[in-house]
């Protein structure tokens, strides 16, 4: 029997993901040692009709990263359903949507308007704006539509698995390969990492007092922070509570609090609305007003709550099927 | 109109695309570059704290995250009008360095490495990654993974991840290094060194000494005689962390030199309607369509840029490096694009020679690493400039009182490019595609005029979308593809 | 504004103050505005933003939510605190996603302020048919 077939593959990604995964470095060997890449298009070449011509389920597993923001990404992710035994939605764009899911303003007329003509250095007195199909001379050129927002991957396609992380960490990812090499095939809708929440590996866990109560929050540049001490009871926001642990608290360990690129515990929907939650049982006060102006120390609480997670919270997710 | 779609993969929408339509001779007649993902960064900053965007407007890019965290933590510096502690500048250009290290050497090794070392006429199937390790051998190969490891783990160690780092923060850092560190911080240094001189060694080998892939590279399908930009230091020598914006002409005589508050006078950016990538240029030489020479705005950035603009190197070696380099080009500035090449092998020498000067320096080790800033600055305007390894970088913010994003511009280095990759890619085009013959090597003599400048895409259109796969293709003058080829980004 | 609009409210109370004024006003037979679907909860701390986000989903024009006078009404002690720290953020957060943070209403009512409770049914579901039905992907998500 050959050696089972992967895939690897992106959407709307920045490339961290792919940099996370060459990041395994000497152990990279080992994986390619250990299945058969038969699809990875950041170091060797591919086709359409390469996927297309794979039998169905031939691909044991694919490893797919970045969010779904059009038509063609959708075309390609069905591809690989179809001809993948498990598809595995690789870091926070593809599971959750990531901080391209910030983008969700239907108001495309007017993104274009700030671009290409109220750009601070543009100089545009024709008002040329990007369109979909140019034509001139003979030379006819097209640019695809756009979906309204970005979408994760299970809003489009069956997911099997998760692997979370803005960029997942190397053992992550390994743990993931690994288990699927073992033949011990978790539960569907499984997201690898820690089942505990990030303070549980976190080294400032044993500072963390019993009881966190908050007076005031401070922002991370107003104050530097004792770096032995838990972030959360020197006043900043650290979604640690709330968030996955498996990264080993790498932001901790660089002197910053966790912003929650995890995502969610098992069970939950919808990581805004714990964090939410979280941040509002631990402040310290009875006081109407008081309460009101300490929160308003925290200005965006949708960039802060829901970085990484907007389109797979409850104010856009839609089940797959619903996509258009 | 014929035209040529350059693709081994038919995934066009999704990504970019290089579009070449041949006249009715067979013969090139217009080339386009088009980038075809827009994300609309613009919009989602607004509302956002600006000390979130460091985190945030990293995730542009996941190559080259480092560059944009640091040209938007001094955009926040400026916009408190706060400077770093000289520990924090310290680990910053520390950080900074090694990034320009590992950086350059991915381009290098993997993603240009294939045409230099394979060789650019090797078949398709080994010119890649696989390729460069069965040329070069396993153990050079895996000295090469072993190097860019070390220098990442020590990223992660001092910025908290390696891709999309946490360091940054107004007048500072959030992590400071202890005396313990030095020992391994020298060790390291000395490692990325040794490391760089063999990889100027390797080009030299691959390049210089062989007479085809030489001529190659000057070749004057690959040149254009076009203004070029880049941060120089107080002695106008290359500098990626700081320091004024030089412009120097086709002839290397100095046309601007400027702080990043006034580049609103000088640079400018033009729109087609074909792309999603907007065009900077000089705006007061002016946008004269994709032409190059001294009266058109066109401006190249990156690698080559950087040395066409500098008078020397400010560490010795890549000094010396430095000299060789003009001495055999014979020209000053290079206009040879696929020199880029070697001036970012060159790069990775300063860069690692500068790591060693900072490892030395005892304030580096230092406990004050960060000036609180009081209240935003009067205009709430900020500004901040780097050299990514692919260009000058700059972000410019507007926020509200109390330090909240009202809107941002954000000047990327490719598209400081995209103008002179248009024109590169058609001459290119131009030069080896006549009369219907398209075969596979000559379309990877295009690709190879692309690939020179590094391009980020992601970067390109600040969107995050992403990296590309990006389809070449040539089209007949019925507008059917008859050839096609892809580039992976 | 479509005239035909009748806005649907849910209606989110505690057990130990709000649901007995609805309950009182029940038995003194007040009328108010029937668009109104009531669901009880033993505390306002109780309540998680993912249930106002829920009923959006599934097709609520606007929310109301109420409970126990602070300081000292709480059945257990300081739930409504609780709650109302979560309401502040939640409040910026619809706002922040496009939703009219009007269509969420706060409020504090006891026992025995049946009148006040007729009075706030009733102003609040002409404030959201003056708003309209609630149009944004939120609904498209629906189960």
């Amino acid at each position: 029997m050959g050696k089972p077939k992967v895939g690897f593959y992106w959407f709307a990604s920045c490339g961290g993901c792919e940099e996370s995964q060459v990041d395994i470095a000497d152990k990279l060997i080992d994986v390619v040692n250990a299945v058969d890449i038969a699809i990875w298009p950041v170091a060797l070449d591919f086709k359409d009709s390469d996927l297309e011509k794979l039998e169905d389920g031939e691909l044991v597993a694919c490893f797919l990263n970045g969010a779904i923001t059009n038509s063609e990404h959708r075309k390609i992710a069905e591809l690989f359903r179809k001809k993948s035994k498990y598809v595995i939605a690789y870091g926070a764009c593809s599971y959750m949507g990531g901080i391209p899911g910030l983008e969700v303003s239907k108001d495309k007329e007017s993104l274009i308007e700030r671009v290409y003509l109220k750009g601070d250095i543009v100089v545009n007195p024709d008002k040329v704006v990007p369109v979909q199909e140019f034509k001139e001379d003979g030379v006819r050129i097209e640019i695809p539509e756009i979906y309204e927002r970005p979408y994760s991957l299970d809003e489009v396609i069956d997911v099997d698995f998760y692997v979370p992380g803005c960029p997942p960490t190397p053992n992550v990812f390994l743990d993931a390969v690994n288990t699927l090499l073992s033949g011990k095939i978790p539960e569907k809708g499984y997201v690898f990492g820690s089942r505990k929440s990030l303070c549980n590996e976190c080294p400032l866990n044993k500072t963390k007092p019993e009881k966190v109560l908050v007076k005031e929050f401070k922002r991370p540049h107003e104050v530097i922070l004792d770096p032995e001490k838990c972030y959360l009871a020197q006043g900043v926001i650290c979604l640690g509570p709330v968030t996955r642990g498996g990264c080993d608290a790498l932001c901790i360990k660089g002197g910053m609090p966790c912003t929650g690129c995890f995502g969610p515990l098992e069970g939950i929907k919808d990581y805004g609305a714990k964090a939410i939650s979280y941040i509002a049982s631990i402040l310290d006060s009875k006081d109407l007003d008081e309460i009101r102006k300490t929160l308003e120390k925290i200005p965006d609480p949708l960039g802060t709550f829901y970085r990484y997670s907007l389109p797979r919270s409850l104010f856009y997710q839609k089940s797959v099927g619903d996509k258009k | 109109m014929k035209e040529i779609t350059i693709s081994p993969l038919t995934r066009l929408e999704g990504h970019g695309k290089i579009e070449i339509f041949l006249n009715d001779s067979g013969n090139v007649d217009k080339a386009y570059l088009v980038i075809d993902e827009l994300r609309g960064f613009e919009n989602f900053c607004r509302g956002r704290p600006s000390e979130d965007m460091p985190q945030i407007t990293q995730r542009i890019c996941g190559v080259c995250p480092t560059a944009h965290h640091t040209a938007s933590v001094k955009a926040l510096d400026s916009l408190y009008d706060v400077k770093p502690t000289h520990t924090a500048r310290l680990i910053r250009e520390l950080m900074y360095n090694l990034f320009m290290v590992e950086d350059h050497a991915l381009h290098f090794y993997i993603l240009a490495g294939p045409d230099i070392i394979v060789g650019p006429k090797a078949p398709k199937e080994e010119r890649n990654v696989v390729g460069i390790i069965k040329k070069v051998g396993i153990e050079t190969a895996s000295y090469i993974i072993k190097t860019r490891k070390s220098v990442r783990d020590m990223m992660q160690y001092i910025g908290g991840k390696t891709v999309h780092p946490v360091f940054g923060l107004p007048g500072g850092v959030a992590k400071a290094l202890k005396p313990e560190d030095k020992e391994k911080l020298q060790e390291l240094a000395k490692a990325a060194k040794e490391f760089s001189i063999k990889t100027l060694e390797t080009f030299k080998n691959v390049v210089l000494k062989n007479k085809d892939i030489f001529d190659l590279f000057m070749n004057e399908a690959y040149r254009h005689e076009t203004y070029y930009m880049g941060l120089v230091n107080s002695k106008n020598q290359d500098e990626f962390y700081d320091g004024p914006i030089r412009v120097v002409d086709p002839k290397g005589n100095e046309y601007a030199k400027f702080p990043v508050e006034e580049y609103e006078k000088h640079l400018a950016e033009h729109v087609e309607p074909w792309t999603f990538v907007r065009f900077t240029y000089l705006r007061n030489v002016g946008w004269k369509g994709f032409v190059d020479g001294k009266d058109s705005g066109i401006i190249s950035v990156a690698p080559l840029a950087r040395l066409n603009v500098s008078d020397s190197m400010a560490t010795p070696l890549a000094d010396h490096a430095f000299g060789e380099f003009y001495d055999t080009v014979g020209e000053k500035p290079a206009h040879y694009t696929l020199m880029n090449h070697w001036a970012r092998v060159i790069e990775i020498l300063y860069a690692a020679e500068r790591i060693e000067e900072i490892v030395k320096n005892e304030e580096l080790y230092g406990k004050n690493i960060r000036n609180i800033p009081e209240k935003v600055n009067e205009k709430r305007t900020g500004y901040g400039v780097v050299e990514a390894p692919r260009g000058t970088l700059i972000h410019k913010y507007v926020t509200d009182e109390r330090g909240i994003m009202k809107d941002l511009d954000l000047i990327v280095a490719t598209q400081n490019n995209a103008a002179r990759m248009s024109l590169s890619i058609e001459r290119a085009a131009k030069y080896f595609i006549k009369g219907d013959q398209v075969e596979e090597g000559l379309l990877n003599m295009v690709e190879m005029a692309y690939r020179a400048y590094d391009p980020c895409l992601a970067c390109a259109t600040h969107e995050l979308t992403g990296m590309h796969i990006f389809d070449l293709n040539i089209r007949n003058n019925k507008g059917e593809i008859i050839k096609t080829s892809v580039i992976g980004n | 504004m479509n005239d035909n609009f009748e806005p649907k409210i849910v209606a989110i109370f505690c057990y130990w103050c709000t649901t007995q004024a609805a309950e009182l006003a029940g038995t003194s037979r007040m009328t108010y505005a029937p668009n109104v679907k009531i669901v009880k909860t033993m505390c306002t701390g109780r309540v998680d933003p993912q249930f106002i986000l829920w009923a959006f989903r599934n097709g609520a024009d606007g929310v109301i939510v109420s409970g126990c006078h602070p300081p000292s009404d709480c059945h257990y002690e300081d739930g409504n605190f609780k709650w109302f720290r979560k309401y502040v953020l939640l409040s910026k957060t619809l706002e922040q996603a496009g939703i009219d943070p009007k269509r969420l209403r706060q409020e504090w009512i006891s026992a025995s302020e049946a009148d006040k409770l007729k009075k706030v049914i009733t102003e609040f579901t002409e404030e959201i048919r003056a708003l309209g039905p609630l149009k944004h992907p939120i609904r498209e998500g629906g189960d």
